[in-house]
């Protein structure tokens, strides 16, 4: 959308209220609902990626960055990505964390 | 001039349809318009027209189909009554605010209980206020002729609209009758192939029906309700286009015998044919009467309601509607608050008759003439009367 929702006059919108152009659901910020976001703790993370397939709003992101974990029998094991939520989009369900394999999620109240 | 002749009205029906060269129809039978879609079925299963036909579980799941077609491009029709066109209720008021010009016939038929097949009011009207247009048709040569006309009227880009033409069951969908019919050559030449704004396609993606949040959505209401009162203008253009290739002309409000009228008939659907011999019954006898038509239901016609009915001392409105607890008819409720804000109004007084198709021959008119006039004398005016009720 060119402008914000609440700034369209009847006479702006198209025929039958037609979205027109693909994509643009990337402008609605479901991140305002939120009561919790989830919180990760990167040294516990192992990289499966289930949290990031099961979130329904693909808010969650696989961002580069390079973390150096230390795995339970010492071994130091080097990881090239991470995943965090975009907090724009996380709408506060907390399926990430409930899904995650190895509890490194933690729904954290949000506060502003 | 094209030869007249019989045929039963629900047939003309499918023959218009056909005439209008439909892409899709979606159909699932329930009386009294089974013949509709009976014979679509026919003329397409023997290549007489080429369209797709959907054989569908439910009424809900015809419209549902019809409101994918429509939006994918392809021009579409179905057929309904009664408890079909309330279980189509939910997709109805999807397919209008998506502006998706699906036509459709409502063989006008009671809704249960107590369960019964024969005509009245009560489906259509329980459904007025779902942003379709409404046309009425009273005999089968104007069920022909509009269930053409809606195919143009709704596929307008100016208009871009669902349309209802409604038909009475049984009194008209299965009474066989003369007409005049159109040659595909004027049908081609009155309606052009449909060409929407928006199509469902995978070369250039949209999204129809999305979601809404408050901050936009009586705006979308606004802009659903000026297009069907702008859409006004359009259905009055295309009928006189329509009249000037045929010879028959139509409009949204009617008058026959008007001129020295003290007294009118208002009437919708079959009644009006009915009305007009009474009026000439009454006139034969010295009452001078006259009947007031009304063939477009949505958008409601103010202007030519009111110019058409203030110059009367007395309305009697004949309905076939009752509305459970409420203050009147729907047909004399709309035409009382169109009247509100005027100082001189008629007397109006509301008939509501022929439920469930219950006969109202030409005498019950008569009855109900002398008591509007007893009580309009006598200052006793009811809101409504529910005429021929056992007491
Ligand atoms: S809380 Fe829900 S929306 Fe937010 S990242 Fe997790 S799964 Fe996605
Ligand atoms: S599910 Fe848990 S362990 Fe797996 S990637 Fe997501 S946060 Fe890391």
């Amino acid at each position: 959308m060119a402008k914000p929702m609440d700034q369209y006059t009847w006479k702006d919108l198209t025929v039958g209220n037609v979205v027109d152009e693909p994509g643009n659901s990337i402008e609605y910020h479901t991140g305002d609902w939120k009561s919790q976001r989830p919180q990760w703790n990167q040294e516990k993370c192992i990289r499966c990626g289930v949290c990031w397939n099961f979130c329904p709003d693909n808010a969650i992101e696989k961002r580069a960055g390079e973390f150096i974990v230390t795995a339970k029998d010492g071994r130091k094991i080097k990881y090239d990505h991470y995943f965090v939520a975009d907090l724009e989009y996380c709408k506060g369900c907390g399926i990430c964390a409930h899904e995650c394999i190895t509890g490194c999620i933690e729904m954290i109240e949000e506060v502003d | 001039m094209t030869n007249r002749i019989g045929m039963e009205v629900s047939l003309m029906v499918s023959e218009a349809v056909k005439l209008a060269n439909v892409d899709v129809i979606a159909a699932y039978p329930i009386t009294p318009q089974t013949h509709i879609v009976e014979h679509l079925s026919e003329l397409v299963a023997d290549g007489e027209l080429d369209a797709e036909y959907i054989c569908v579980e439910s009424e809900h799941s015809a419209m549902s189909a019809c409101a994918g077609s429509s939006a994918a491009g392809a021009r579409t029709y179905t057929a309904t009554a009664s408890q079909g066109l309330q279980l189509m209720s939910e997709i109805l008021y999807a397919v209008a605010p998506m502006r998706l010009p699906v036509v459709m016939t409502v063989a006008n038929r009671t809704v249960s209980a107590p369960l019964t097949i024969w005509n009245d009011h009560s489906d259509i009207m329980a459904n007025r206020d779902c942003g379709w247009i409404m046309i009425f048709v009273e005999n089968g040569q104007e069920d022909f002729d509009q269930t053409i006309c809606a195919f143009r009227i709704a596929e307008d880009r100016r208009v871009l609209l669902p349309v209802i033409v409604n038909m009475d069951g049984f009194i008209l969908s299965h009474v066989i009758e003369p007409f005049e019919p159109v040659d595909q050559k004027t049908v081609d030449s009155f309606l052009p192939p449909f060409d929407p704004i928006y199509t469902m396609h995978p070369d250039r993606p949209v999204t129809m029906g999305a979601f809404t949040m408050p901050e936009i959505f009586t705006e979308t209401k606004m802009a659903h309700d000026v297009a069907l009162r702008e859409s006004e203008a359009v259905i009055k253009e295309v009928w006189e286009e329509w009249g000037k290739l045929t010879g028959r002309h139509y409009t949204a409000v009617e008058e026959y015998m008007t001129d020295d009228a003290a007294t009118v008939f208002v009437t919708i659907g079959s009644f009006s044919e009915l009305g007009m011999e009474v009026v000439d019954a009454m006139r034969q006898k010295g009452v001078k009467v006259g009947l007031v038509k009304i063939r477009l239901f949505r958008p409601f016609p103010t202007e030519d309601i009111l110019s058409a009915l203030t110059k009367f001392k007395n309305v009697l409105v004949i309905e076939r509607f009752l509305a459970l607890g409420g203050v009147c008819g729907p047909l004399a409720e709309q035409i009382k608050a169109a009247m509100y804000k005027l100082k001189d109004t008629p007397n109006i007084v509301d008939f509501v008759c022929g439920l469930s198709g219950r006969d109202v021959p030409p005498e019950e008119f008569f009855g109900m003439y002398e008591t509007a006039i007893n009580a309009i004398k006598d200052g006793t005016v009811k809101e409504f009367y529910l005429w021929g009720v056992r007491e």
